[in-house]
């Protein structure tokens, strides 16, 4: 018996793998069935399905980038301490000193990688028509995991505060001091006067409650890095489980009927 | 630090002539497949004639001397640039891309289009100020952005139109063919092709990852303010934005818009056909109202932010050096200014001192009307009009809400190209002024 084999006839190995090897028809089958992480396909699946040139492959790219960014991130986060005092620090010993020192750009570039994906995916569905029923409910979950995307790379954006990080920060979020009614800067903050005291000032309006503070400070850094360590990549976790689902229970990769 | 053309010069002629090079041995496979796989022998001599030449240009970027864009040129592509010419230019390139599909998407020519963006690209990249800009390390998703929608869009484009000349003659789309309906197991044939797409996507980002340093600048200051100021790339469309609206509009409802109107889409479009398949002709209101939002409206604004605004917002022509001290003249004026002072010679309503909420309000209102009237008549007077003309079909399948929803949409969509036209023509800030309750549209 070759090495291989006995590997293969172990108890060990038959614990976790219940099938011979996936070579012929039958335990082709078994394989997909039987393993937690195959079993979101389906068994067998139209050729068109399948075409790169159909798909383009852009929700699965969008998805493994999001694998990539969860690798590279947790290891960032042993590295890295939200504070006004570390921040910094942290980012340019994670340049110049810790060893494997490309985590940083890997977790940068495929960041801004997802962001296109993402939009890339959005346009192939539109163009084939994908929303259609029955997808329709597809679509809208996509639509928030696009929007989510967008925060997960805004929130990171600001972590290396550095003079990039914070006016970028700082100008994307000016823009909520003009919420209408709950932006103290918007329109129709005044009709929340009560008995003349302003309701909505630059210390209790939506800009505020998005960065902690009324500028840009290691308050809105803690705020923004739990939203991108912990927050926001716990509803796209639950999203995407349900964006898979879906796209198996109203029939698969769309196709002409 | 601005660096000499000539030392700049010196910085990329080696990398150039790598991207040359890269450039020849495409076209040489290019060549190959063509003369043996299309038995086309007429365009593949072309081709080889093009790789020669590229061949020596990069012997010639290699020994230090990669070719330029003639100054005179880049002087005249610099004056002739603006916002103007950016947007129309664009939107003419995207229409006569549209109109001639067939023609474009044809293969060979859709490789020449692609050859004649990246010799302009290596052209470009020879000029300190534009690799000054383009070259920065976020900014080269963007680059690859462009090259990647560029490339769907032509592969979406090259199958949808196959598939509506198929339907004129009366053929199933090409995917619905009898072998594209065939099933296969997923294991091994899609498995297999994550697996491939997988460890090809991390040879890339590795490589990406090595030879592009992530950037870092200076520690976060609260007193040094950088100049130009830019969100994140992907959100430099809205930014744009802002030359034309008020904050509130433009960073606030516009895109809530844009996420509502994207959820809304398929409960919008009650067109049943082209549903898992490439096409135009079957779907063509929803294709470009689509693509009016995304390739002539988000991805161009976002280009046109990223790489043409300069310190103070100003705009650059693409080989202009960003200097903070250019200054442009505002003097944009808003319609009640218009209508009071230009056309009834007489100054702005204004409420008397010590004049109560109420008279203050009314005041405001009789100094906007004009603005209140053309707003309210587009939102809620051109909606029913065209229900009864040109969309009257559409209002007939659609019923009320659904019509109103999809026209109120649309219109505030188009409502941002038209606000270009009316600021570069008639230098208008805004229809509706109300500064006193933060209210400019
Ligand atoms: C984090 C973001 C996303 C991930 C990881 C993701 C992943 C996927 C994957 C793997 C598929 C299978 C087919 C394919 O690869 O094309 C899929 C299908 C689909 N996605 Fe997404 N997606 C994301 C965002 C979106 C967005 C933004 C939209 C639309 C606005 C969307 C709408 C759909 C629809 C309708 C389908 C079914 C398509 C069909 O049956 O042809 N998804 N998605």
């Amino acid at each position: 018996m070759s090495i291989g084999e006995t590997i293969r006839n172990s108890q060990a190995w038959k614990s976790v793998f219940r099938h011979p090897m996936p070579v012929d028809r039958r335990n082709r089958i078994v394989v997909v069935l039987t393993n937690f992480f195959l079993h979101l396909h389906p068994v067998s699946i139209k050729k068109q399905g399948i075409a790169l040139s159909y798909t383009w492959c852009m929700g699965g790219v969008t998805f493994f980038l999001f694998l990539v960014e969860t690798v590279t991130g947790v290891l960032l986060m042993f590295y890295y301490r939200p504070t006004l005092e570390w921040a910094f620090q942290d980012i340019t010993a994670l340049r110049d000193v810790a060893s494997l020192g490309i985590m940083r750009e890997l977790h940068r570039w495929a960041a801004h990688a997802m962001v296109i994906t993402v939009w890339l995916h959005m346009y192939r569905v539109f163009l084939t028509g994908s929303y259609k029923p029955p997808r329709e409910f597809n679509w809208v979950v996509g639509v928030i995991l696009l929007l989510l995307t967008l925060l997960l790379s805004f929130t990171g954006y600001l972590l290396p505060w550095d003079q990039l990080a914070i006016w970028a920060i700082t100008v994307g979020s000016n823009m909520a001091r003009a919420t209408p009614i709950l932006g103290h800067e918007g329109p129709g903050a005044k009709l929340l006067e009560i008995g003349g005291i302003n309701m909505i000032t630059n210390a209790s309006d939506a800009r505020f409650g998005l960065l902690g503070a009324r500028f840009v400070g290691e308050e809105t850094l803690n705020r923004f890095y739990v939203l991108h360590c912990i927050a926001i990549p716990l509803v796209v976790s639950l999203l995407l489980a349900i964006h898979f689902w879906r796209v198996r229970k109203d029939g698969g990769i769309s196709g002409p009927l | 630090m601005h660096v000499s053309p000539e030392a700049h010069l010196a910085n990329v002629a080696h990398g150039l002539g790598v991207f040359y090079i890269a450039l020849a041995l495409m076209n040489s496979i290019a060549a190959l497949y063509v003369w043996q796989r299309l038995k086309q022998t007429g365009t593949a001599i072309a081709l080889t004639a093009f790789v020669a030449l590229l061949a020596m240009v990069a012997a010639a970027a290699m020994g230090g001397m990669p070719p330029e864009m003639p100054a005179g040129v880049k002087a005249v592509i610099n004056n002739l640039s603006g916002p103007v010419t950016y947007t129309l230019g664009t939107t003419v390139l995207l229409v006569v891309l549209f109109v001639g599909r067939k023609f474009f998407s044809q293969p060979l020519v859709a490789w020449a289009m692609l050859n004649a963006s990246l010799v302009l690209m290596g052209l470009s990249m020879a000029d300190s100020n534009f690799f000054s800009i383009v070259g920065k390390p976020d900014n080269v998703p963007i680059v690859a952005m462009i090259f990647l929608v560029g490339y769907f869009t032509w592969l979406a484009t090259y199958r949808a139109v196959q598939n509506d000349e198929r339907d004129k003659q009366g053929l199933p789309p090409l995917e619905a063919m009898e072998d594209e309906k065939e099933k296969v197991l997923v294991w091994p044939d899609l498995v297999y092709t994550e697996l491939i797409c997988m460890v090809a996507l991390t040879a890339i980002l590795m490589i990406w990852a090595i030879l592009l340093q992530a950037p870092l600048e200076e520690p976060a200051s609260a007193v040094k303010t950088p100049n130009p100021s830019k969100a994140p790339w992907y959100f430099l469309g809205l930014q744009e934005m802002l030359v034309y609206y008020d904050p509130w509009w433009a960073g606030v409802v516009l895109p809530s818009m844009v996420i509502g109107g994207l959820i809304l889409i398929p409960f919008l479009d009650y067109n049943k056909k082209g549903n898992g398949y490439y096409t135009i002709a079957q779907r063509p209101f929803s294709y470009l109202v689509f693509q009016i939002g995304f390739l002539d409206l988000w991805i161009t604004l976002i280009v046109l932010g990223t790489f043409l605004r300069g310190p103070n917002w100003n705009f650059f022509g693409p080989y202009e050096f960003w200097d903070s001290h250019k200054v442009e003249a505002l003097n944009n004026i808003n319609l009640s200014d218009i209508f009071w002072i230009k056309v009834m010679g007489q100054g702005l309503p204004t409420a008397p001192t010590g004049a109560g909420a109420m008279m203050k309000l009314w005041y405001i209102l009789q100094r906007e009307w004009l603005g209140f009237v053309l707003v309210i008549g587009y939102l809620v007077a051109l909606p029913p009009l065209m229900a009864a003309t040109v969309f009257r079909s559409m209002f007939v399948k659609m019923g009320f809400i659904r019509y109103m929803l999809m026209s109120n949409l649309l219109l505030l969509m188009i409502a941002l190209p038209l606000k270009m036209v009316l600021r570069w023509s008639f230098n208008l800030k805004y229809i509706i002024s109300i500064p006193e309750y933060f209210l400019n549209f």
